[in-house]
């Protein structure tokens, strides 16, 4: 392929596309919805995925030791649970701290700290709050502590894992479905929002049938036929990318300030700046190889005479 | 330089366009192929352009088969042969300058060639006026006079005019005929089909009748005779 045959091309596909006014406007029209929708799933799955982060990681596993137990075995189970593959964080809470929190907690409530005040004692328990990498893997945990020497010392009195079971069960359940279900979404829009620009495209195509087959007559290869088509698609999608770009900005600096705390903290404008290069990159690859690919098969159906 | 070689085309539901058409044509040669409506002459045609495939029979080019040559390599041949529709098939988003460069840049020539021949060619067929206006900015004559002018640019071998005078007037028929015989003297091959015994009378040159897929006459300097 020569520098000629290419400059022509693309001059050539530069052309058609601004000569063809309405065609192309509704072909970029068309495409901009379909890399807007394909946008909307980049911050859907980025919601998800965030939601999903924040709910793990509210959930631990609490370890509860004996008043008398020494606080140096206790740093010592923390250290080998730290060894853990599985574990992710492991945070020491004294009984002092305990009772500083409780009371806090319960600073408005008289009648309980009244009756704490009666005991003498600190009746708190030290604990050990264990965080795993993710939920799934507590099991495997607390089947670690309950091996362990710190057990059959007897300095642990409980630990909340078998109370939280079926809620760690469940989430782990949910997590999974939910990010199935939020992947089969992605791909089913994906796919109808593709098939629909394809359409246009096929259909601004077909407009042009009979100048393809007198091309074909005049003696045009194949390729000076078909590449000024693929060279206007390209430039359909990338202008529409850059279209939708452009839209997403007020709409997720709206958005991001409006639903934020809907979304439990996750600003959309954030994330958008935060990843334009990564969603820059999705919806302009998207839009020029939807573009170039509809145009080749568009073509290739009008190339027979 | 151009024989059909009993070429027979009968298209699928039976009805057949072509029966045991032979006819050679030598180079530098002007043919006029007349007969009625449905007679085959376009059929004929089409068989050249290896636009379609005959039933049986083969037509040669310069003894090359057409219809033996891959798809891939057709407009390497379609590029000796200069095309005329009646219906112009200009194509529409492209200006008389540009309609006519297509033809150059597809088949590769370079720039400085393309510019300098195409405002030749516009001259040729006196519209250097009207260079760059679109074919719907035209009148029927003069986007006839474009079709020819994207037909002969490249210099082919043959021009093949199918009904070239089909929807002109009187005046605008004149002039694509006497562009079409100045091109002849040249030396370019033209073969053309026409219903215009006007045309046919005044050219004096060689006819052949075709009526229901058949020739039924070959005159070396006839008449239409219907």
């Amino acid at each position: 392929m020569s520098l000629t045959f290419l400059k022509r091309v693309i001059r050539a596909g530069a052309t058609n596309f601004a000569r063809s006014g309405l065609v192309s406007f509704a072909t970029v029209l068309i495409m901009t919805v379909t890399l807007f929708i394909i946008g909307c799933l980049i911050f859907l799955s980025a919601v998800l995925t965030n939601t999903l982060t924040t709910i793990e990681d509210k959930v631990d596993v609490n370890v509860y030791f004996v008043v008398t137990a020494p606080e140096n075995e206790i740093l010592a189970l923390k250290s080998k649970l730290e060894e853990l593959p599985s574990v992710a964080q492991v945070s020491y809470t004294t009984r002092e701290q305990a009772l500083v929190s409780f009371k806090e907690r319960h600073a408005n409530d008289q009648l309980t700290l009244q009756a704490l005040e009666e005991l003498g004692d600190n009746p708190l328990e030290a604990s050990l709050s264990v965080k795993a990498q993710n939920p799934s893997l507590y099991a495997g945990i607390v089947d670690f502590l309950s091996g362990s020497s710190a057990t059959s010392a007897g300095i642990i009195d409980r630990v909340n894992y078998f109370q939280n079971k079926t809620v760690i069960d469940r989430l782990s359940a949910a997590i999974t479905a939910t990010q199935q279900v939020g992947l089969a979404i992605v791909i089913l829009f994906a796919a109808a929002s593709t098939i629909i620009a394809l359409a246009t495209i096929r259909l601004a195509i077909y407009t042009s049938r009979d100048e393809i087959a007198v091309m074909r007559l005049v003696g045009a290869s194949d390729m000076y036929i078909r590449g000024p088509f693929i060279v206007a698609g390209i430039i359909a999608g990338g202008l529409a990318a850059l279209i939708a770009l452009i839209l997403f900005y007020p709409i997720s600096w709206y958005a991001g300030g409006a639903l934020s705390s809907w979304l439990g903290g996750f600003n959309l404008f954030s994330y958008y700046i935060g990843h334009f290069a990564k969603i820059f990159g999705i919806l302009v690859g998207s839009g020029v190889f939807l573009g170039a690919f509809a145009s080749w098969i568009a073509v290739r159906r009008y190339l027979t005479v | 330089m151009i024989y059909f070689d009993k070429v027979t085309k009968t298209y699928r539901d039976g009805t057949p366009a072509l029966e045991d058409v032979t006819i050679s044509i030598a180079p530098k040669e002007f043919v006029s192929i007349v007969g009625h409506s449905g007679a085959g002459k376009t059929t004929l045609l089409k068989m050249l352009l290896a636009e379609e495939r005959p039933t049986t029979g083969s037509v040669f080019f310069e003894s090359v088969d057409v219809h033996a040559l891959p798809t891939n390599t057709l407009h390497h041949y379609r590029r000796k042969l200069g095309m005329v529709f009646q219906d112009f098939r200009l194509i529409p988003n492209k200006t008389a300058y540009e309609n006519i460069a297509f033809a150059m840049e597809a088949a590769g020539r370079p720039d400085d060639e393309i510019a300098s021949d195409v405002p030749h060619i516009l001259d040729l067929v006196d519209l250097t006026g009207k260079s760059h206006h679109f074919p719907s900015q035209l009148s029927g004559g003069e986007q006839q006079r474009v079709a020819i002018g994207r037909a002969i640019v490249n210099q082919p071998d043959v021009i093949v005019a199918d009904e070239p005078t089909g929807n002109l007037d009187p005046i605008n028929t004149y002039e694509v005929i006497e562009i079409l015989k100045k091109i002849n003297q040249l030396g370019t091959t033209v073969l053309i089909t026409t219903h215009n015994k006007g045309v046919v009378d005044a050219l004096g040159k060689r006819v052949v009748t075709m009526d229901r897929g058949r020739v039924v006459r070959d005159d070396q300097r006839g008449q239409y005779v219907l």
